[in-house]
């Protein structure tokens, strides 16, 4: 199986650690990926909220991209670029004068639609099969608090993957690597996301609520598959502790890098230890596991 | 009705001259057509056209291809709003301040620029108005009319991070944080973060450029706003 | 043929855009036109006198009108050409208001369309023929489909009246919704107390033939002469030697093995039960899918306990044939649920309210079982999770109505009222609890309705918020209710014991069925349509169906009540005479032409016509024809459309007449 990739630019920075394991585990599962070739910014917030126009257009360039590679189905690990490829593409190919606008600025043509998937959608369609026949632990005694943010799967009438209000498909991928789920009411509540720099108390705030609710509903560790999200919820604890005192340290973990646990790599092989938030597995091992 | 009552106020102010401070004007933006009777169906339409005062409501509706005045004020998107609490102005009553024509009002507000962009209010809209892109829309047109903005270091941040995007095509976290502080003058602000964010070899000092950067920056060329396009 | 021309300025809605003076005048000259002119309203009583007078005066054997459309007008000038002793088919109206001045602006052209239309109505009705009226018999027997309030009340006023009915419920009850709830707006007095006598009333009723725990499978025939067939379905139970002791229902081993629909799922029920003490009629129904006896074949308890064996294991459905006169469709509504819904629903489901996982996240039925005397909790306020006395309680309106975003525009309309009383009644119950209700608008249009809102707000205290709520989850026991009050412009969060829900209102799932069953038309949400939204609102499209209550739309108890007398008063109309005048514009097979191909049977939306056999002397069948029942034709002309050998002919709009008026264009 393979399919194209688009990282997006926190996977080379601050979300490193979610590029290496999600490489990785893919291709434990006997997948690759094809990286869109000299992929741009997909604008993010802050060209969507200031210039509808240089939003669209930043976005659809990736498009036009995988159009002129050949690839026809692209994941979008980040959920806001996943977020603005799947708006922007649906904005565009909807609105036949916004679709003419931007072909003109971009010199391209779209003629078909390309198959933008979230990381959730990317381990559904490998099958969860995969995970259980591959896993080396079953990680049983993690409870998790599975964390869509809010990008993920809004608007579900254009993103028609999971339930917007209540989704569940990150809780079975979660549930076939052997561990458990909690049922907690934050699981599409914002973090508050590109306020992070300008508005960090903000951040602080909502982040704490989600972290909170998490743990008061038995979580041991919540489970994430944004950028921006694990950047508010884990690099922000430590301010976190300023601002709220009484405050315990709770580890944050990228979807692939729970995955890849499970799958028997060490948390140095996944870029755990880059995390703010220590998190050390000592978890059972399967007993009848294949050498 | 509220375009007779303006009529009737604005008539008042006229004869007494010294109007209520806080009395807020209301007008129509737009003026029906004389039945003339005109002779066909597109001579109509002109005629409806160069009546027509084009407002920022209509600015925001051709951005958005959604009616503003869809949004029937039942408050649900206020209630589910993460960042509610920190705005001046609840979000539907932001949408009311346009229905209302009253755009100062909502421009200078903060609650546009303390949208988070999540969805929540658009997935949950019973009518189906998609609060979040109106959000933009309003943003766009505070840039476009030179509003002073209510939440200068947000709107820094979106300039500071787009700056990067311009040169180098893809974001560059330390040119950003670095521009960012240029432009707040915040500079101890999240210092913290910062020297962890080095040593775990998150920051490279080097920006990450893509090949084409031509073609990215013409976007942002070819795309740039054009300031005080008519008065507020 | 001395033909009469009256044009009609319709006051400005025609001379607007008609020369209306110079249309009468151009008809003058035209041939047989013996009289025409011109008046402001020919509609009025000067005006009708104008053509009966022309008529006397000028000898006139037919009139065209040209005036507003025939549905509005053409009655009124046909029986002035009959008082002045013309047949009513020798009249002929021209449209010259919905087919000219409304869609035109400019006057010469209109004008000129004006004559054209005149022209052709004058060339048809020189070919018209004199019809008369059909007469067919009416049986005078209504079938009243429903047995909730509105039901109750049709059956018994046709009853009343001396005519018969049939009345069909498709629960083991009447009662309906209305049996259901504990108190009624605006006067709080208990539902079950004013209901109850009128079941009754409706069982011992002699005219009255009831049939529960039955359905309408299918509808034949036309108004007056119906034929419905019913479904009685198998409750197990005979009838006839049934005393309602209830003895098999105590000693049932089953005790808790199905929800109670009747509670609104908040109680179990046995296998062998009947839905509530006050059931008419009070005669226990088995539900095969929890009684052991037919999961394994042992335990026959009931039979045992029986001393008049009445049990009936063996018991099937049955089918009835019943005569029917006029119907009355008065099924009701159900409410919408918040639950998760299929794909390809037409409904979505309030995923920010939890998808109904909460389970004091009730709805208006479930707060009404729990706040009446005889339900669950006997009267008292008692949540469902853990029994405990909620001290907070939220109510939230206009939960699935006016949200198109989940399917549904509408406004439920009982809601301001219902959850106002639920407040009141809560606030009644227990004196140190705070109920809070989140509203959008208060629609309290009624006898004093907004008095009882006011009552609510003022004396019992209770906290109106306007604004809806967007999210409500569950945290240790309580229930967050978050909002906005729109008012203040302030966020509001309430840490709930208790949230009931105004769901809306939507029909019954198989309401399309029904419908399709019957003949009637109904809207995209499934209600069913009248067929003038102001002034026929209880008649359905189709001659003969009446309809009472909430299939309609959503509608409160008087609103229904009136409906469903003002349903029986027209059946009642029907049943005045004993034979029924039908417009004689009906279709005609000429026999002798007729190729027997049947291509027209086919066709025919309202299933008129019939194999007829043609027999030679001896009463050998030598032809097949086809046969139109002119008491089930509409007159729609499908049929002569079809028909390859041109032998059927609509009375009124022959070939002959049809091509003139062509041909006059």
């Amino acid at each position: 199986m393979r399919f194209g990739y688009y990282p997006g630019c926190s996977q080379t920075g601050t979300a490193k650690e979610y590029d290496i394991s999600l490489r990785k585990v893919i291709g434990k599962l006997g997948v690759s990926f094809d990286e869109l070739d000299d992929w741009s910014c997909c604008g993010a917030t802050s060209a969507h909220v200031t210039n509808h126009k240089l939003a669209n257009a930043l976005a659809m360039r990736n498009i036009a991209l995988a159009g002129t590679q050949g690839i026809d189905n692209v994941v979008a690990p980040c959920a806001a670029c996943y977020n603005r490829l799947v708006l922007s593409q649906y904005e565009t190919m909807h609105h036949p004068e916004i679709k003419a606008e931007t072909e003109e600025l971009l010199s391209a043509k779209f003629t078909q639609d390309i198959k933008v998937m979230n990381v959730l959608e990317l381990f559904m369609k490998i099958g969860l099969g995969k995970i259980i026949d591959n896993r080396k632990h079953e990680l049983s005694d993690l409870n998790v608090a599975c964390y869509y943010g809010c990008l993920l799967v809004r608007p579900a009438e254009i993103t028609k993957f999971d339930d917007a209000e209540q989704p569940v498909s990150m809780e079975k991928i979660v549930e076939a690597t052997g561990a458990k789920t909690v049922d907690w009411n934050y699981r599409v509540e914002c973090c508050g996301a590109a306020h992070s720099i300008a508005r960090r108390d903000i951040v602080i705030d909502l982040s704490k609520k989600i972290i909170d609710d998490a743990v008061d509903n038995g979580a041991n560790v919540m489970v994430v598959a944004c950028p921006m999200c694990h950047t508010n919820l884990d690099m922000r604890q430590r301010a976190m502790k300023r601002v709220y005192p009484g405050h315990k340290e709770f580890p944050v973990l990228y979807l692939s890098e729970l995955i890849g646990l499970s799958l028997g790599m060490n948390e140095k092989e996944l870029g755990i230890d880059l995390h703010y938030i220590d998190f050390k597995y000592d978890g059972n091992i399967l007993k009848n596991t294949v050498a | 009705m509220i375009c007779r009552e303006a009529q009737t106020r604005k008539a008042d102010k006229n004869m007494s001259g010294n109007a209520l401070k806080d009395t807020k004007k209301l007008q129509a933006s737009f003026v029906p057509p004389t039945p003339s009777a005109p002779d066909t169906a597109q001579e109509h339409s002109e005629t409806a056209n160069q009546k027509h005062i084009r407002s920022i409501a209509d600015e925001i509706t051709e951005k958005t291809f959604q009616n503003v005045s869809l949004c029937y004020q039942c408050g649900k998107c206020s209630a589910g709003c993460p960042v509610r609490f920190y705005m001046e102005v609840a979000p539907n009553k932001i949408v009311r301040l346009i229905q209302l024509g009253l755009y100062e009002e909502a421009l200078n507000s903060n609650t546009p620029w303390l949208c988070a962009g999540c969805l929540t209010c658009s997935t949950r809209c019973p009518n189906s108005f998609d609060l979040a892109k109106f959000m933009d829309a309003v943003r766009e047109v505070a840039l476009e009319k030179g509003v002073e903005v209510g939440e200068r270091d947000i709107l820094n941040f979106h300039k500071a991070f787009l700056d990067q995007i311009k040169h180098h095509g893809r974001s560059y976290e330390v040119g950003l944080v670095a521009d960012y502080k240029m432009r707040t003058l915040n500079l101890l602000q999240d210092v913290d973060s910062a020297p962890g964010m080095f040593v775990k070899g998150k920051l490279s000092v080097l920006p990450h450029n893509v090949k084409d950067k031509k073609s990215v920056k013409e976007i942002f060329e070819k795309t740039s706003i054009k300031k005080n396009q008519t008065p507020l | 043929m001395k033909i009469g021309v009256f044009i009609c300025h319709c006051g400005e809605n025609i001379s607007r855009t008609v020369d209306c003076p110079r249309v009468a005048h151009f008809c003058e000259g035209l041939p047989g036109v013996e009289y025409s002119i011109d008046y402001k309203y020919m509609c009025s009583d000067p005006g009708q006198k104008m053509i009966k007078d022309a008529i006397h005066e000028h000898k006139l054997d037919a009139i065209v009108v040209g005036s507003c459309s025939p549905n509005m007008h053409e009655r009124t000038f046909r029986n002035a050409a009959v008082s002045a002793g013309i047949n009513p088919f020798l009249v002929e109206i021209a449209n010259l208001r919905e087919h000219c001045s409304w869609v035109h602006d400019d006057v010469e052209a209109a004008t000129e369309k004006a004559i054209e239309l005149v022209r052709m109505a004058i060339e048809k009705v020189k070919r018209d023929k004199p019809l008369t009226k059909i007469k067919v018999p009416v049986t005078k027997r209504v079938l009243v489909i429903g047995g909730g309030i509105a039901g109750i009340q049709a059956a018994l006023d046709v009853a009343n009246a001396g005519y018969e009915v049939v009345l069909v419920e498709r629960e083991p009850s009447i009662g309906g919704h209305m049996s259901q709830l504990s108190e009624t707006f605006p006067t709080l007095d208990c539902s079950q107390c004013i209901l109850t006598p009128r079941m009754v009333e409706v069982y011992q009723h002699p005219k009255i033939k009831l049939l529960t725990y039955s359905e309408v499978v299918k509808v034949e025939g036309f108004i007056g002469n119906f034929k419905a067939t019913i479904k009685k379905k198998a409750r197990h139970i005979n009838e006839d030697l049934c005393s309602g002791c209830g003895l098999c229902i105590t000693k049932c081993p089953t005790k808790k093995k199905a929800y109670n629909s009747f509670e609104e799922d908040l109680a179990f029920r046995p296998a062998i039960y009947v839905p509530f003490p006050q059931a008419v009629p009070n005669i226990p129904v088995i539900d095969e899918t929890v009684c052991m006896y037919y999961k394994n074949g042992k335990c026959g308890m009931c039979v045992k306990v029986c001393d008049r064996e009445a049990i009936d294991f063996e018991q099937k459905d049955t089918m009835l044939v019943a005569d029917i006169g006029a119907i009355i469709v008065a099924t009701g509504y159900k409410l919408y649920n918040i639950d998760k819904k299929t794909f390809d629903s037409k409904y979505k489901g309030y995923g920010e309210y939890g998808y109904g996982k909460y389970r004091d996240v009730i709805d208006g039925l479930q707060f009404e079982r729990i706040a009446s005397a005889s339900g669950p909790t006997a009267g008292e306020i008692k949540r469902p999770s853990d029994g405990k006395e909620p001290k907070k309680i939220v109510f939230i309106q206009c939960v699935g109505s006016r949200d198109p975003s989940k399917g549904i525009s509408y406004c439920s309309k009982i809601c301001c009222m219902y959850t106002a009383k639920h407040a009141m009644l809560y606030k009644h119950k227990v004196h140190d609890g705070e109920a809070y209700v989140f509203y959008m608008d208060i629609r309290a249009g009624g006898k004093m309705y907004d008095e009882f809102v006011r009552r609510a707000i003022e004396e019992d205290q209770v906290k109106y918020i306007r604004g809806r709520v967007s999210r409500i989850y569950e945290e240790n026991g309580k229930y967050i209710v978050k909002g906005e009050d729109t008012i203040a412009g302030v966020p509001v969060e309430i840490d709930a014991d208790l949230v009931v829900l105004a769901t809306a209102m939507i029909p019954h799932d198989n309401a399309p069925t029904l419908a399709q069953t019957i003949g009637i038309p109904y809207d995209r949400h499934g209600f069913f349509n009248e067929a003038h939204p102001k002034l026929r609102p209880v008649e359905s499209t189709t001659a003969g169906v009446f309809l009472a209550g909430a299939c309609q739309s959503p509608k409160d108890i008087p609103e229904s009540v009136s409906m469903a007398s003002a349903a029986a008063s027209k059946a009642m109309i029907l049943f005045a005479s004993d034979t029924l005048e039908r417009e004689p514009v009906v279709a005609k097979v000429n026999e002798d032409l007729c190729a027997g191909c049947f291509y027209c049977k086919k066709v025919c939306p309202f299933g008129a016509i019939e194999v007829k056999d043609i027999t030679d002397v001896n009463g050998i069948v030598y032809k097949e024809v086809a046969y139109i029942n002119q008491g089930v034709c509409q007159g729609c002309g499908t049929c002569t459309a079809t028909c390859l050998s041109k032998s059927i002919e609509l009375a009124g709009f022959n070939n002959e007449e049809i091509f003139a008026e062509i041909a006059a264009l």
